[in-house]
């Protein structure tokens, strides 16, 4: 039985309650939503695109959803002193799948800019035209996130507006029993306009399953620039499945880094709609895995215009028992010359019992074009560690510095410098092993030594 | 100068060429009635005098096809096929008591002359013993009596069945199973005959063996089956080619082949793949969906696969090597070339199970006019093979801006000690490379014709002599006149 049917009941029995505290735009969309999961069901293993991430069976557990909007009670420091030393943000914060208005942060935002919950009458507008516009209702986590989502986070930067400061979401998780999240984003770009983003995902509940499912919609206007940060740092026992739908306009430039650092099952989709000329696009991410984390990623970057750039790169590092999985198509349209598209995934397994899932695939159906993909799974260079021995660095601080160097691409590829240095740090400490056992301390001691140094 | 309208003209007419292999032969051919069922499977295998297990095998085959649906994972348009529109078995009748050369039907011979393949004079001259196959059945094979003498068996797999029926139990459906998949079901139920070879302990087979496969009847099916066994130290080179009349049906060919690799043995296998492509507006061509693997079962054992892949409407072929024993060592090279309304989904698989096991993929795919050529493969590092690696490139060159060229590469490693590399690249033809040239003296067309040349070169040299020259001819035919 698909798992589909749990939530599809939930629905019908407490529909007007789940409305009751949503936003009409959001309570609109929940009948095409619910039609179109009484026509699918879940993709499971055996179907091409999900043989590693059985979404039927990590939808099947009975999670609670908070469709009373009961305030969870969490640690509201804990993002605080999370907070990237010299990176001034404007920061909001999401416990479970509630959003939080900040006023503080607010009055940081140009005129004209909108952060805020979708329940808030200010952003009525926007959401009614672009909510569930980007993301496909026939996509059954769409769907099934569209029929229960009570809330979401609204980003909209109007025309030639610059925000300075990168806008910052951390996602707060608690629970005391299995939960189910579902997270809801829409990020409007107009056009010449330019921000940054950075999402970061938190558990503080220890080892309680918890489901995060997330769908972020993004519009890119012509000439806009657009990069987005999601850097997910949970628990061993927070499942996630995120789907992330992107469409650009001419001109534009999008950088999105997906990085996930700690987690249990992750599956994130990228799914990039290339509509206009001279649009760039890089997509960027990196996983580091141990014990049983389970990481996926699936891209998608489709060119459907001409003149078009796209580079595309994702690294693993995997140990103990992790799983590493990475499918990436990349799609020229007919008559979109001039492409150039660029994929690449590169793959570390640290241990015998890691293993890695590769599959760049290329569908191109027109010639004026420029396109290449690789891939690699391998072991760190043992020329490398005996000239770092045989300089006096021991075994386990060269396979460090290693592991750290293949990462830096991805860290290089960040376009801001001091969470650039966040996330040397973050690896950094990761790899020691440090981040696992005890990772909010670590963290904040991280932070707080820099903060003195200051 | 030249302007871009007259490239396109040079390339558009490099890439029109014409299928010489398309005529039909008169010759009395024995078809059986069109559709499948178990009474056919029965008369096809009372046909041929079969031991009952074979039957057995057939019509398990058979049930458990009924059971299967056809794939549809391939990146292909495959308009549905009616099994029960086609007749599964079609025979040259034949005269009792084949004693020599001249007993053979002259229509049949005219035929492997046409096709080059002119029997006597191949044996004389090229030393290369060579097994026909038309529609089905085996019809000559030269060279038997000096391969004998080596105890190297090349016979159609009828005749084995008859004379050595022990081997053929040992090995027949191990490599490739008969639940495989849908058309390797199909195959197992109906296959007709096709070749047998079985190189003894320490034989290094003395020249190449070759087999030609002809579809000549109408509304049949090719259903060949090649089982292949190098013993312990054994090497031989095999090659295969095959072509069909120009038709405006479709017809389908659901081929196996199985090879099995034993200790510090060698199998070489290539093919020149030359069925009917339809015609210039997709009409017609066979639909080529062939199941070849060949199992690396001992250690030091090695097993290369070489296709040049120029004709079929639909091609679903993924020649694999199952690398189980260590040290083992698996290549393929592939060019693919696809034209007008072609469709080509090709690539191999590589299982790596053997601890230090090798492979090598080179893929080159040439996609023209409106076709579609994709290279799918799989490069599987099972846990316990350690120390593996896999060095993959699969590279594709568009010739026009109506065609596709797709790459669906798998990657599965389950442990710490294996390399695997994977790169692909998809471009036109390079400009500056035609500029370079036409600076030279030489004209776009000739340029073109030398461009893909080199860039299937890496492939070709892999190819046995003979075939090189008829692959080299073959990428000529298909882009007509562009190769110097």
């Amino acid at each position: 039985m698909s798992s589909i049917k749990q939530y599809i009941d939930l629905y019908n029995e407490f529909g007007p309650r789940i409305n009751t505290a949503s936003h009409e735009v959001l309570n609109a969309m929940r009948p095409a939503a619910l039609a179109s999961l009484n026509e699918c069901r879940m993709p499971s293993k055996g179907d091409e695109n999900y043989e590693i991430s059985d979404l039927d069976a990590i939808y099947s557990p009975d999670y609670g959803v908070n469709i009373d909007r009961l305030d969870v009670a969490v640690d509201t420091e804990e993002p605080f002193r999370c907070d990237v030393p010299n990176l001034s943000t404007i920061l909001f914060y999401a416990s479970n799948d509630i959003y939080h208005d900040n006023q503080l942060a607010s009055s940081q935002l140009p005129k004209g800019v909108v952060v805020a919950s979708m329940r808030s009458a200010e952003v009525d507008e926007v959401v009614k035209r672009y909510y569930g516009k980007v993301a496909p209702i026939d996509n059954p986590q769409v769907a099934l996130n569209t029929l229960l989502a009570q809330d979401g986070m609204l980003v909209y930067v109007p025309a030639g507006t610059v925000v300075e400061k990168p806008i910052q979401l951390v996602n707060l998780s608690r629970a005391a029993s299995p939960m189910m999240t579902n997270r809801r984003m829409l990020i409007v770009v107009e056009d010449m306009a330019q921000v940054k983003m950075l999402v970061c995902d938190h558990t503080q509940s220890g080892d309680v399953d918890l489901l995060n499912t997330q769908v972020i919609e993004v519009v890119v206007g012509k000439g806009a620039t657009f990069d987005f940060y999601d850097l997910e740092e949970a628990s061993a026992g927070t499942h996630r499945v995120s789907s992330m739908w992107v469409r650009q306009a001419a001109d534009s430039n999008v950088l999105i880094n997906g990085i996930t650092l700690m987690n249990g099952t992750t599956r994130n989709d990228y799914h990039i709609e290339i509509d206009g000329e001279r649009a760039e696009t890089q997509l960027l991410g990196m996983a580091i895995a141990s014990g049983s984390q389970h990481v996926d990623n699936h891209t998608y970057i489709g060119h459907n215009v001409g003149y078009c750039r796209s580079n595309e790169l994702f690294k693993y590092v995997l140990d103990d028992d992790a799983v590493g999985a990475f499918a990436g198509k990349i799609l020229v349209a007919p008559g979109s010359p001039r492409t150039e598209a660029y994929q690449s995934n590169r793959n570390i397994c640290a241990s015998g019992n890691a293993k890695m899932f590769t599959k760049p695939q290329l569908e191109i159906y027109t010639d004026d074009v420029k396109c290449g993909h690789g891939a690699t799974v391998g072991q760190l260079d043992q020329d490398a560690m005996f000239y770092m021995q045989t300089r006096g660095i021991s075994c386990r601080e060269a396979r460090t510095l290693l592991m750290q160097a293949f990462m830096s691409d991805i860290i290089d590829g960040v376009r801001l410098d001091a969470l650039k240095d966040r996330l040397r740090h973050l690896v950094e400490k990761r790899f020691a092993g440090t981040l696992a056992q005890c990772r909010s301390c670590t963290v904040a001691q991280v932070c707080h030594t820099k903060i003195k140094k200051k | 100068m030249q302007t871009d309208m007259d490239d396109k003209n040079i390339l558009d007419a490099a890439t029109e060429g014409e299928y010489k292999y398309g005529f039909v032969t008169d010759i009395d051919t024995h078809v059986i009635p069109k559709g499948l069922d178990e009474d056919v499977i029965r008369y096809i295998s009372s046909i041929k005098g079969e031991p009952e297990w074979l039957l057995d095998f057939r019509l398990k085959a058979y049930r458990h096809w009924l059971t299967m649906k056809m794939p549809d994972w391939a990146h292909l348009d495959i308009p549905p096929i009616d099994f029960n529109a086609i007749s599964y078995y079609a025979a040259p009748k034949k005269k009792e008591g084949l004693k020599s050369m001249d007993d053979v039907d002259p229509e049949l011979r005219k035929t492997f002359d046409k096709l080059g393949i002119s029997l006597e004079e191949q044996m004389r001259l090229s030393g290369v013993a060579v097994d026909a196959v038309m529609d089905s059945v085996s019809v000559k094979t030269t060279y038997k009596e000096r391969l004998a003498e080596l105890g190297v068996i090349f016979c159609s797999i009828s005749e084995a069945v008859r004379d050595y029926p022990d081997l053929v139990k040992k090995y027949l459906g191990t490599v490739v199973p008969y639940t495989d998949n849908f058309y390797a079901a199909l195959n197992s139920a109906v296959f007709s005959d096709g070749s047998f070879v079985y190189i003894p302990k320490g034989v290094r087979c003395p020249m190449e063996l070759s087999t030609y496969f002809r579809i000549n009847a109408a509304d049949t099916g090719q259903f060949e089956r090649t089982l292949i066994v190098a013993d312990d130290d054994a090497y031989v080179s095999y090659l295969e080619g095959c072509t069909a009349p120009m038709r405006d049906e479709n017809q389908l060919h659901a081929a196996i082949v199985e090879i099995v690799v034993e200790d510090r043995a060698m199998v070489k296998y290539s093919t020149v793949q030359n069925w009917y492509p339809g015609d210039k507006d997709g009409k017609g061509g066979i639909y080529n969906f062939v199941t070849k693997r060949g199992l690396c079962r001992g250690d030091f054992s090695k097993l290369s696969w070489t296709q040049v892949e120029t004709g079929s409407a639909i091609t679903w072929k993924y020649p694999s090597c199952v690398l189980a024993g260590d040290n083992s060592v698996g290549e393929f090279y592939s060019v693919a070339l696809t034209n007008n309304y072609q469709q080509a989904d090709t690539g191999t698989k590589m299982i790596h199970i053997g601890k230090n096991s090798r492979s090598t993929i080179v893929s080159k795919g040439i996609s023209a006019g409106h076709s579609q050529n994709s290279y799918r493969g799989l490069v599987r590092v099972a846990k316990q093979a350690a120390n593996c690696r896999n060095y993959t490139q699969c590279d594709s060159l568009l010739l026009s801006d109506t065609s596709g060229a797709h790459t669906f590469p798998y990657i599965d490693v389950r442990n710490d000690s294996s390399v695997v590399e994977h790169e692909a690249t998809t471009s036109k033809i390079n400009e500056d490379q035609i500029f370079y040239c036409n600076q030279r003296g030489i004209p776009t067309e000739d340029a073109i014709g030398l461009i893909v040349n080199g860039y299937a070169k890496e492939v070709l040299t892999k190819l046995p002599m003979e075939f090189a020259v008829e692959a080299q001819k073959l990428l000529q035919v298909s882009l007509e006149g562009s190769i110097g």
